[in-house]
Parts: C-alpha cells; sequence; structure tokens
C-alpha cells in the first residue's frame, strides 16, 4: 500500500495547554517536533472559562514561567483583566488570576508555535501508536501516513472518545462541537494501557448586549497589575481593564431546577464518567446544598472580539428548555439570549500511576503524556504538565538525566506526585493545601526557586540564569544587614511606630524584629532605616516576607529536610516486591502496581505501612551489600 | 535514623531491675540533661566510653529514681548508635516514669522493632539475619496496630475523633476561602477558631492529665475464668468483685457472652473475664458463646479454671484440660461446700497445674487464690503485655504533640497571622492525633472542603 512516511524526534498529539508547551520546550531544545491537533483553528483553545490562573493555579503558571513555559508570557500579551487573589491572606496563597481574551490568547499562542524552529504543525488524527519492544517507534494517523519518531507525548486532552450531552440529547463530538478522536483509545488498550471515563462541564454563553448589568454588581480589576511572567516588565501591561458582574441564583433558579432533575443525564444515569466534586454543576449545588437559598454567578467577558459573556457558577447538563428557563431566572439575564448551551462532556484518560514522575509510561520506553488525558483538570495543570513531558522527552532523546520536581520544590511536584502516587477518582485540580510545604512554594519566588531547573533543562539562557543569580544574592545580603541594624528606641522612632498603630519601643532592638510585627513591613520602616540601599521592588518584597514569616518558614525547611532524605533513598528498578518475605500481601501488590521511585513516594502509597517501609529498608540494605558480594 | 530513641528494654514486670535503652545521636545529650552524680560534680557527658556511673535520674528537680547509667559511645554498640542504658528499680511503675523522663528529654519512643532494625542497617547484624529482623518489625507491629486501638478505652477514643472532627472542619473552613475566595470570606475568622481551640487545647490537656493516672488504656493481666457449665464461674467473679454484675442462675448455661471487670488482688491488676460454660450444646445463641469463650482463652495471661468437685469429672472437663495443657493456668476447685464427687488428688493428677480449694458461695479461698497469683507474677511466671506501656507512651507523646500546634495556632491569632497561617499548624494537630487512630490527613482534608463547603466555578 502506498502511503506517506516521515521521520522526526517528538510527536505531540494535541495541540491544548499541555500540547502547546510540550510541543515548545521539545522544539526549542533542539529536537524535530510534530505537533498534530484534529483541527489547527483549535490551538491553545479555552473551551471553558476565560481565565487563567486563581488560587493555586498562579502559582501553576509562575511556575512554568519560571522553568521556560510559555503560558505565563502568553496571558500578559492578550489579559483584559488581573487580579491578585488573597491579597489580605498570608504571601503564600497570593494568587494571580487574569481574565483573557479567548481568541488573543489562541492566536498569539498559534503565533509563537508557528515561529519556532524545528516546530511543525500538522492537522490530523493519530489513531494508533506504534510500539516494538516495549519502545515507541511512532504513530500512525487516520489517512494512514506513518510518523516515525523516537518519543510521543499524548495530550489529548477530552477529545478521547468524547461526548457531550445536554439532558437527553448527546453528541460523539469534542468540546465546543469540535472532531472528538474516535480511534486511539482502542490501540492504547491494545497496549495494556489502563483507561478511565472522566467528565466534566461548562455553562453556557450569553449574549452581553441581552444582559441587563444595571442589577448586577460590577467588578473590577486590580488598580496596580503584577504580571504572571518574570520576563514581563510591569509598567508595559498596566492596561484599561474590562470588568466581569457579579449576580445570584434564588429559590426560583432552584425551584426550577429541582422540578427538572429527573431529566439531568447525571440524575437518571445517562452519564458514567467521573466529574469533579470541586466544580459542581448548578444542579449538583442546588441538590448538595439544599440549605443554601442563593448561589453567586459571575458574568465574565469571553474577550473583546465578542458579545459573549460566561455564566461563572451555573455550569449544567440539564436539557436546553430547561436551561433557558433557569438562566433567565436570575436577575439581570431575564431577558438574556444563550449563544452556546451549557453542557457536559465525557472523555476516556488514563490511570495516571502507570507514569513515573518524568511523565514517561513506565512500561512503554518513549511514551510521555500530560493534561486532561492524565486525569487532571485545568489549562495550568495542563500546562505546567506538557511542559515537565515535553522537557523529559527532549532530555530522553539527548541521553542527558531527565528532571523531576518533587514536593518540596514546585506545586508542579505536587501535582505530578499526586497523580503518579495518589489514587485518584476524579478530575485532579491543584489546591494550596495539597501542597504541605506552600510557605516555601509562593508565586513570588517561583523564578528562585526553579531558574535552575530550567537553566539545567536547556530552557533558561545564561543571561536570565544569571539575573536570578544576582537577584537570589542581594536579597541574602539585604536579609543579612536587616537582621543587625540596630534601631534605638528614639523619638523618630516611636513616631514612625505610632503612626502605623504599633507599640513603642522600650528598649533598642533590629529592624528584623519590628519588620516581625504584623502591622509594620521592610517598606514601611524605610525611614529609620538611614543606610538602605536602594533595590529593585522584587528584591525588597523577598526580604520582608523572609523577615516576616521567618520562624514559620524555619519550620517548613526543617520538615523539607526530613522529607529530602526519604526522597533520595532510591528505588532500584529491577526490585522484585514478590522475593521480599515479610511485607504484607496488600502492601506487596500496591508497590508492584506503582512501582515507585524512591521510599519517600513508596510512603506515600495508600495501603503500604510504615512498617513495610521498614522492612523495605532491610531488604534494599542487603540487597545492595549482597550486589557487592 | 536522625532520631533519637528510646524504649524498656526488659520485661514490664515486677523484676528487681529494669533497664530503659536510649540509642541515637543524641543519646549523651538526653542523659547530661537528666543524670546527676551523687555529688552533682560528675559531666557524663565527658566519661569514657563503656564505663558504668551511679547517680540520679531527675525531671527537673525532682528526683525519679536511684540507677546505674551505662555508657557505649558509637560504633561498638548494639545499634551501632551511641548508646546509652539506665538500670534502675524494676516495677512498672519506676520504669515508665523514667523512660517518660527520658521521652520528655529529646529522645522519641522507639517504634516496635527499632533497635534491632538500627542494628542490622548499621551493618551490626549479620546480613543472614536479616529475615528474622523483618519478621520481628512485622510481627510487632501488627500487635502494637492491634493493642494500640483495643487498649484505648471507648470514651477515649471518641473525645480522640471528636476533637479530630472540629479540627478538619476548621481546615477545610479556613482552606475553602482561600481555594475559593470569592464564594466564602474567611475574614475575622481567628476570633471563632481561637474558641474552638481553646475548647480542644483544654481536652487534650483533661487527656493527657488521664494518662498520667493510667487511666487511658485498659490494663492489668488478662485473667479468663473458664469451667464448664454452672461451675461457678459467674459466683467466682461476683465473689471478686464484690457486686450481683454476673448472672447467676442454678441454669447451665446463663452465661451466653463475655463479661469484662477490672479489680485489683494484693496489688496486682487483673483484668477479669467471665465466659460462656464450655460444653458441646445445640443451643445457637449458646454456641456462639462457647466459641466466643475458647477464643478468649487463646490470648489470655492468665486462666481460672473453676471445678465443680461436686460432680464427677466428664468429657466437656477433659475437653477444657486438654486445652488448658500449654497455659498459665490455676485450678479452682469450688463448691467445698458441698458433699465431693472428686478428690482434690483426682484432680491433680489429670492436669499440672496448681490446685486451690474454694467456695464461691461462701467465699472462702480467696486469700489462697491471690497468693497464688501474686506468686507466679513476681517469679515471672505471668506477665502483661510490655506493649501496653509501650502504646500508653506513644499516645502521650502524639497528644503532647497535639497540643503544642494548637498553642502554635493560639500564637499566630494572637499575633495577628493572616488565616492561611493557622491552617497550617491546625494540620500538624489533626495529624498528630490521627497517629492514635492509626489515620493520617491523606484525602480527608478534601473530602471534608468538597462535601462541607460549595464553592467552584
Amino acid at each position: 500500500m502506498n502511503q506517506l512516511i516521515k521521520n522526526c524526534d517528538i510527536v505531540v498529539i494535541g495541540a491544548g495547554h499541555a500540547g502547546c508547551e510540550a510541543a515548545l520546550a521539545g522544539a526549542r531544545l533542539g529536537l524535530d517536533t510534530i505537533m498534530f491537533t484534529v483541527s489547527v483553528d483549535s490551538i491553545a483553545l479555552m473551551p471553558c472559562n476565560p481565565n487563567i490562573g486563581g488560587s493555586s493555579k498562579g502559582h501553576l503558571v509562575k511556575e512554568v514561567d519560571a522553568l521556560g513555559g510559555e503560558m505565563g508570557k502568553n496571558i500578559d500579551k492578550t489579559f483584559i483583566q488581573s487580579k491578585m487573589l488573597n491579597q489580605s491572606k498570608g504571601p503564600a496563597v497570593h494568587s494571580l488570576r487574569a481574565q483573557a481574551d479567548k481568541q488573543a490568547y489562541s492566536t498569539e499562542m498559534r503565533k509563537t508555535l508557528e515561529n519556532t524552529p524545528n516546530l511543525t504543525i500538522k492537522q490530523g488524527e493519530i489513531t494508533e501508536l506504534l510500539v516494538e519492544d516495549g519502545k515507541i517507534t511512532g504513530v500512525k494517523t487516520f489517512s494512514n501516513a506513518v510518523y516515525y519518531c523516537k518519543a510521543v507525548i499524548l495530550c489529548t486532552g477530552t477529545y478521547l472518545k468524547a461526548r457531550c450531552i445536554y439532558g437527553d440529547v448527546s453528541n460523539y463530538t469534542g468540546p465546543n462541537g469540535l472532531q472528538a478522536a474516535n480511534y486511539l483509545t482502542d490501540s492504547l488498550k491494545s497496549l495494556g494501557i489502563e483507561m478511565f471515563r472522566f467528565k466534566t462541564g461548562t455553562p453556557a454563553r450569553i449574549d452581553g448586549k441581552t444582559i441587563d448589568y444595571s442589577k448586577m454588581e460590577e467588578q473590577f480589576g486590580d488598580k496596580r497589575i503584577v504580571p504572571f511572567s518574570f520576563s514581563t516588565d510591569p509598567e508595559t501591561i498596566q492596561i484599561d481593564q474590562v470588568s466581569c458582574w457579579l449576580t445570584y441564583t434564588n429559590e426560583k433558579t432552584h425551584e426550577i431546577i429541582r422540578n427538572n432533575l429527573d431529566r439531568s443525564p447525571l440524575y437518571s444515569g445517562m452519564i458514567e464518567g467521573t466529574g469533579p466534586r470541586y466544580c459542581p454543576s448548578i444542579e449538583d449545588k442546588v441538590v448538595r446544598f439544599a440549605d443554601k437559598n442563593r448561589h453567586q454567578v459571575f458574568i465574565e467577558p469571553e474577550g473583546l472580539y465578542t458579545n459573549e459573556m460566561y455564566v461563572g457558577g451555573m455550569s449544567s447538563s440539564l436539557p436546553e428548555d430547561v436551561q433557558d428557563q433557569m438562566y433567565h431566572s436570575v436577575p439581570g439575564l431575564e431577558n438574556a439570549t444563550i449563544v452556546r448551551n451549557a453542557y457536559a462532556i465525557e472523555y476516556d484518560c488514563i490511570n495516571p500511576r502507570q507514569l513515573n514522575p518524568t511523565l514517561e509510561f513506565k512500561n512503554i520506553n518513549g511514551l510521555f503524556s500530560a493534561g486532561q488525558f492524565n486525569g487532571s483538570s485545568g489549562y495550568e495543570e495542563a500546562a505546567a504538565q506538557g511542559l515537565v513531558a515535553g522537557i523529559n522527552a527532549a532530555l530522553k532523546i539527548q541521553g542527558k538525566e531527565m528532571m523531576t520536581l518533587d514536593r518540596s520544590e514546585a506545586y508542579i511536584g505536587v501535582l505530578i506526585d499526586d497523580l503518579v502516587t495518589k489514587e485518584n477518582h476524579e478530575p485532579y485540580r491543584m489546591m494550596t493545601s495539597r501542597a504541605e510545604y506552600r510557605l516555601l512554594l509562593r508565586q513570588d519566588n517561583a523564578d528562585i526557586r526553579l531558574r535552575k531547573k530550567g537553566y539545567e533543562a536547556g530552557l533558561i539562557d545564561q543571561e536570565t540564569y544569571e539575573k536570578v543569580l544576582r537577584k537570589t544574592e542581594a536579597i541574602e545580603k539585604e536579609i543579612k544587614r536587616v537582621e543587625h541594624v540596630h534601631i534605638g528606641a528614639n523619638e523618630k522612632v516611636q513616631k514612625l511606630l505610632e503612626s502605623y498603630g504599633s507599640t513603642p519601643l522600650k528598649n533598642g532592638t533590629t529592624l528584623a524584629e519590628l519588620i516581625r510585627r504584623p502591622e509594620l513591613n521592610y517598606k514601611a520602616l524605610e525611614p529609620i532605616d538611614e543606610e538602605r540601599p536602594k533595590l529593585a521592588w522584587d528584591v525588597e518584597e523577598q526580604v520582608n516576607i523572609n523577615i516576616k514569616y521567618d520562624g514559620y518558614i524555619k519550620r517548613q525547611l526543617k520538615q523539607v529536610e526530613q522529607f529530602k532524605k526519604l526522597e533520595s533513598r532510591k528505588i532500584p528498578e529491577d526490585l522484585d516486591y514478590k522475593q521480599i518475605k515479610g511485607l504484607r500481601i496488600e502492601a506487596m501488590q500496591k508497590l508492584e502496581l506503582y512501582q515507585p521511585v524512591s521510599i519517600g513516594q513508596a510512603s506515600r502509597i495508600s495501603g503500604v505501612s510504615p512498617a513495610d517501609i521498614s522492612v523495605l529498608l532491610i531488604y534494599m540494605e542487603q540487597y545492595t551489600k549482597e550486589e557487592k558480594h | 535514623m536522625d532520631t533519637t530513641i528510646a524504649a524498656i528494654a526488659t520485661a514490664m514486670s515486677e523484676s528487681g531491675i529494669g533497664i530503659i535503652r536510649i540509642s541515637g545521636k543524641e543519646a549523651m545529650d538526653v542523659i547530661s540533661r537528666i543524670y546527676r552524680s551523687k555529688g552533682g560534680k560528675k559531666k557524663i557527658k565527658e566519661v569514657p566510653s563503656h564505663t558504668i556511673h551511679y547517680g540520679y535520674i531527675y525531671d527537673k528537680e525532682e528526683v525519679i529514681d536511684e540507677v546505674l547509667v551505662m555508657i557505649m559511645k558509637a560504633p561498638r554498640t548494639f545499634t551501632g548508635e551511641d548508646t546509652v542504658e539506665i538500670d534502675c528499680h524494676g516495677g512498672v511503675y519506676a520504669m515508665n516514669r523514667v523512660l517518660e523522663t527520658v521521652l520528655k528529654n529529646g529522645a522519641q519512643i522507639a517504634e516496635p522493632g527499632e533497635f534491632t532494625k538500627r542494628a542490622f542497617l548499621n551493618g551490626r547484624i549479620d546480613l543472614s539475619q536479616a529475615e528474622a529482623v523483618i519478621d520481628v518489625i512485622q510481627a510487632k507491629n501488627e500487635y502494637a496496630l492491634k493493642s494500640s486501638m483495643n487498649q484505648l478505652r471507648g470514651s477515649v477514643l471518641k473525645a480522640i475523633k471528636g476533637i479530630r472532627e472540629e479540627i478538619i472542619y476548621h481546615i477545610a473552613y479556613i482552606e475553602s476561602a482561600l481555594d475559593d475566595p470569592e464564594h466564602i470570606s474567611v475574614d475575622g475568622y481567628g476570633e471563632t477558631l481561637g474558641k474552638a481551640v481553646q475548647k480542644q487545647k483544654e481536652q487534650i490537656k483533661r487527656l493527657l492529665a488521664k494518662s498520667s493516672e493510667g487511666k487511658m488504656i485498659r490494663e492489668g493481666i488478662k485473667t479468663v475464668i473458664l469451667g464448664k457449665p454452672n461451675a461457678g464461674k459467674s459466683s467466682l467473679l461476683n465473689m471478686l468483685i464484690g457486686e450481683n454484675k454476673a448472672i447467676v442462675t442454678n441454669i447451665a448455661g446463663t452465661t451466653r457472652d463475655i463479661l469484662e471487670e477490672y479489680i485489683t488482688l494484693e496489688g496486682i491488676s487483673l483484668k477479669l473475664i467471665d465466659t460462656a460454660g464450655i460444653r458441646s450444646t445445640e443451643d445457637i445463641v449458646e454456641q456462639i458463646g462457647v466459641g466466643k469463650a475458647r477464643e478468649t482463652a487463646k490470648d489470655a495471661d492468665l486462666i481460672l479454671y473453676v471445678v465443680d468437685s461436686s460432680m464427677p469429672l466428664d468429657e466437656n472437663d477433659e475437653d477444657i484440660m486438654k486445652m488448658l495443657e500449654d497455659k498459665k493456668c490455676i485450678v479452682l476447685y469450688n463448691k467445698t461446700d458441698l458433699k465431693a464427687a472428686i478428690s482434690q488428688e483426682q484432680i491433680r493428677e489429670s492436669i499440672k497445674h496448681p490446685v486451690i480449694p474454694i467456695s464461691a458461695k461462701e467465699e472462702t479461698g480467696m486469700e489462697e487464690l491471690g497468693k497464688q497469683i501474686k506468686n507466679m507474677f513476681f517469679s515471672g511466671e505471668i506477665s502483661f503485655n510490655d506493649e501496653v506501656y509501650i502504646t500508653n507512651a506513644r499516645h502521650k507523646a502524639a497528644l503532647e504533640e497535639a497540643l503544642s500546634s494548637l498553642e502554635l495556632v493560639e500564637n499566630s491569632i494572637e499575633m495577628g497571622m493572616p488565616e492561611d497561617f493557622y491552617s497550617i499548624d491546625l494540620m500538624n494537630a489533626y495529624e498528630s492525633l490521627g497517629k492514635i487512630l492509626g489515620e493520617s490527613l491523606g484525602e480527608d482534608l478534601v473530602n471534608e472542603i468538597f462535601s462541607k463547603f460549595c464553592t467552584g466555578k
């Protein structure tokens, strides 16, 4: 049979937020990369909420940026409103969120991809993976073309055997009515890959000119905008922002929903996929929180190019006629026209425990995966994994050591460790409470934490890396100075303290001690700190945080030290758990299944007890001693 | 293996001498904090290795015990680490006091089998013994886990669970607000939380007080009363506890379940367990009781076998005697107030355990029985489980940890820290209490957030 045959280094399947980062990373690291998508027009599509970032997700974007990814830069170019969430809280939970102009976001990303050397964009559906002796060799397209390659990165998002559902109507399409990918699942299953079926949903889009905003509260962006990317100059992004709007559901809305529950596919059993609890549909909220007589609804613009507005808080899979009634019961939406209906979508994804923390499949050499395909949800979670998979596919082909991030280094580390180690029964979303060392993993210090990793991988250039080294040095120097600046109980000092409602000094103290008072900070004390050097704002910010929260930070650093010890005890790959006498059967089976890379990871698998870990340690000791003999 | 561990190395019984072993990097620091020589001048940290020193163990200014301290520096020790052994006075109480002092001053209670594990990992035990080490660890852990939960009194268990439920509710509230600040506000939550934490701290303090009095854990020599129906087991129990707790009738097979009581006899604590009479029976309810009785007898520390002297021995007695062959047992030759159908000598011929004549009805023979038990206890023939004390110490440590985490939460509230700082230490408190129940935070928090708070787009 005549067929097209081509060669390349890396094939990326999918062009969503994971696919884009993966393809860019691969190509930027010098590998010949082809990115396949069922539709070139859907590159970097945002099929659900029109924003990037938010609590803990903002952290992910900053980390992606620090490692050399694109998401932060792209949203800085295309945002239309920006807000730092939790500003009244501690620095660990400050989180940036920006409303995106969806179309501009997509277009800008496409422009970047198209202008990246070594990167080819191809429209086409991949139907089969080619694997020989447990090693990936290429992919086959729907039209039977074969692309031989050294690594494949699966970023199929919600497209695999996708089905969209509203009420009793369902359609075998991907999001936004795009073509689904119906063949690849079978190929994956025949390779022995265990699949899950997950579900998610999105609310309706409404024509903005039919909304009565006078009945809603206006939500503004921040006065001073902070960029996502460490490379963006804040001065260049102080734009005029658009507003979002807040309204509420009411008893009438809830009654409409309750009266039509029997027509909801969720309750009628028509949906079999597992949906996320953190992103419940409005019918879910009404049923599960029956005592709440109203729920917030955020009306958010989809972009500057369109009147379409996203109805945040009211995702649904109820039938079209019920949706119509339901949305119209909300103040301000009485006469609104629905442009796109809300729908639920079901799709195939994998059980991510089949992956190593590098995001490479344990049993198929050279096969990587990222994003919703790995059972996560969210643009930011997808981008973070896409970047890691892209970097590692490239490093592997180059014969270099692959990159992993652990739970003490990055939210990305927490995300991936949770995916590959813990049992996951719903689309996984990042949350700050999942990061046990969150005081260290702040969004403001992502560059200090991760530039080095990005530099080592090859995505961050020398100059950028040296910049962060200089920054770190400046911070350390200033902290040292501030710890030793003596402040006397003189009149000038007392006056300043008084003006901040702070107790006057009885004796002299250090500047650092004063910074630790809740009502004071580094900047506020400038007038009494005569020898203060002129420093960049981001250096001052780090000095302030590090001194202010010193006690808490030191405690977490101590915990990290313990954590690192267990992480560094690597488990040999060829360890046969069946040979270990004394492991409980449940633990043996779980360890076999998960094949943890370190003692640390093993200890986080549910069903593995501390005693099992002791047994494992002793066995490993015996094993290495015997090796030496 | 960076921690310094300690445990009681000898059997937990009323022996003359007890040994507390400490091993790890800080072993010398720990002992120097609590040891004082007679003249008070000796610096225990500076003495040569492998030497013995006479002195006292102090808890702050209070003398705990008069001791001999053995100093052994790494690597020539059992574990391969710096090791200190404290020879103190024997007896459960004294050993516990010394151990508690050691734990308060920087050591952690050793996990089951941990000394052996360290010895192995430090190359002090031969490779061929690895398997044996693994067996010890698993067996001891299984036992510790089982006993840990079993030994907690129901009320204590309930209290700990209650505190944990409250704590996780507050964490979930704070976290869902941080996660979704536009839906849930946590501003000014410090005041509410402060009150709750205050209450939780008091509850934990009460539990700690209980544990110091040894009331947190059920303890005593597990003593099972066994015999065929109507031999007078329940009458014996009543006589021992001095009240009519067990139902006494002359209908054979009245006690169908297991009755438990705690008594002190000659200063020794006994956990008395009355059982259904053992006989082959058609009655299903009674069958269950008989089955339970056999089960209970299996892991008893001591069995009191009640024989009805007014009836001849039958196949039921033979059955029981067989069961008792390799047990610690006292045979009670009951109903001496009635005419004997068999003699004490006849019984002594068929069973090798001591025989004591009693009349449960007339309450005679008690003194003899008490003496016999005391003899067996002090000769070491019977003892109770040392794990009881280990778990007690473990529970106490976990409670102390939780308490100090809650104090940190209070500190943060007082200092006016932002709300996200509260949940960090609340999580630590939750984890510490979880150690007692063998549960960790894991997915608990995420589940609590999603089930209690409505968030999301």
